[in-house]
């Protein structure tokens, strides 16, 4: 229809080279090269960043709060994953 | 039994100052509640650009007309972010922008007052913004995740808005008797209706209660407005202006100013429909977005046929 605004992206900015993509939030878009000019002009108006990122937000997939004990629980029990685990002699520097 | 347990699951994570996502579970209440503000608040951003738009033209200087064009132009965006977290609890763009033209969605009845002098840009910008930067501030700890984000992108861009506007001021006041007159005649046009932005005095404002509870905000709006009043009188007071307001006295006791009541009954008035440009300001949104129209349909209809290829290829 005439009145449709473009499908919705999600948007991630790197803020300096070398460092993550951060999303930092959603843009409207008919296609991607227009999604990410929109980005450019909307995140990065101040010098915000260095590189860009636009995902049709239909496309991520994420994990579902009400599962979120049980989705991550299997971690809980693995605390020898974690350098806290370990007992290390005393004296023994750099490790 | 379920929603009782949930509800109560729910107020703990906001006494625990988690903050809600948008598949979270959450009351209908509490949905609609910060559903209405967003929308609001993203309808002040956009129609809050008509005002000041109205002086890019006929910005004095050069850079007085770059600086206004870059506001306004982060005005749309602040819009934008919060549209963006208005439609992250599942009601679409066109949606909001249909409540806004009909009427269904309010907007800060701020922007319902004309600019009549280029003092006024000054005003708004040191008023208007300001009042705005003191609620907005507070709302970065606001308890829905997508409007506390959108808030702190927000307020990062708003610090040069009320500078700009206290700069404008400042250059009047100090120059001839006609500006200076022409700085004071704003001050006295924009003083009252920025006390009203934070809306009625809590205990008749129906949503405030709820509000606190659900931490969508963190004060009250008198405790702002008393914030405001304190920080203002004494910038006018630099600029060499008089704040219109006769009960206006330093209390040493509460260490702030005791001030006179704005006119809630303009309030009234002109947040439902009738003051001097609310007719205004709507017919100029729709007819812009009706002369964007063929905008979007030509997108629209380059991206289907692009899609169409790459499929075919
Ligand atoms: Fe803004
Ligand atoms: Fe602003």
């Amino acid at each position: 229809m005439s009145d449709n605004q473009g499908i919705l992206w999600e948007v991630f900015v790197q803020t300096k080279p070398g460092l993550p993509h951060k999303h930092c939030g959603s843009i409207h878009g008919h296609d991607k090269e227009m999604a990410l000019q929109n980005a450019r002009d909307l995140y990065t108006r101040r010098n915000e960043g260095t590189n860009i990122w636009i995902i049709p937000a239909s496309e991520i997939v994420a994990s579902s709060p009400e599962d979120t004990g049980s989705f991550f629980e299997p971690a809980n029990d693995k605390v020898y994953r974690h350098p806290t685990f370990y007992k290390i002699a005393d004296g023994i520097t750099h490790m | 039994m379920e929603n009782a347990l949930n509800e109560k699951s729910f107020q703990d994570k906001i006494d625990e100052g988690i903050s809600i996502e948008p598949k979270d579970w959450m009351p209908e209440t509490y949905r609609k509640h910060v559903l209405r503000q967003i929308s609001q608040h993203a309808h002040s951003e956009i129609i809050g650009m008509q005002p000041e738009g109205n002086w890019i033209t006929r910005a004095p200087s050069l850079r007085r007309k770059m600086v206004l064009l870059a506001k306004v132009q982060d005005e749309a965006g602040h819009g934008l972010y919060l549209y963006s977290a208005a439609e992250s609890m599942g009601v679409t763009r066109d949606e909001l922008l249909d409540q806004l033209h009909t009427g269904k969605a309010k907007y800060s009845s701020i922007f319902n007052y004309p600019t009549l002098t280029w003092a006024d840009i000054g005003a708004v910008g040191w008023l208007v913004d300001g009042a705005a930067i003191m609620n907005q501030v507070m709302l970065q700890r606001t308890s829905y995740g997508p409007y506390a984000r959108a808030m702190v992108r927000i307020c990062k861009e708003e610090s040069f808005h009320q500078r700009q506007g206290f700069e404008i001021m400042t250059v009047l006041s100090e120059g001839s008797s006609e500006q200076k007159e022409m700085a004071q005649d704003a001050l006295n046009r924009w003083w009252w209706p920025s006390l009203m932005m934070f809306g009625p005095p809590d205990e008749e404002s129906p949503n405030s209660a709820n509000a606190l509870k659900w931490k969508i905000k963190r004060e009250g709006n008198d405790e702002l407005r008393q914030r405001f009043v304190n920080q203002t009188v004494p910038q006018a007071a630099i600029l060499g202006l008089k704040v219109p307001d006769t009960d206006l006295k330093w209390n040493e006791a509460k260490k702030g100013y005791d001030f006179g009541t704005p006119n809630w009954a303009e309030f009234k008035n002109v947040i439902s429909g009738n003051g001097p440009c609310n007719k205004e300001r709507i017919a100029n949104k729709i007819h812009s977005h009706k002369e964007g129209a063929w905008v979007r349909e030509a997108a629209e209809a380059y991206a289907a046929k692009k899609n169409k290829a790459s499929i075919a290829a």
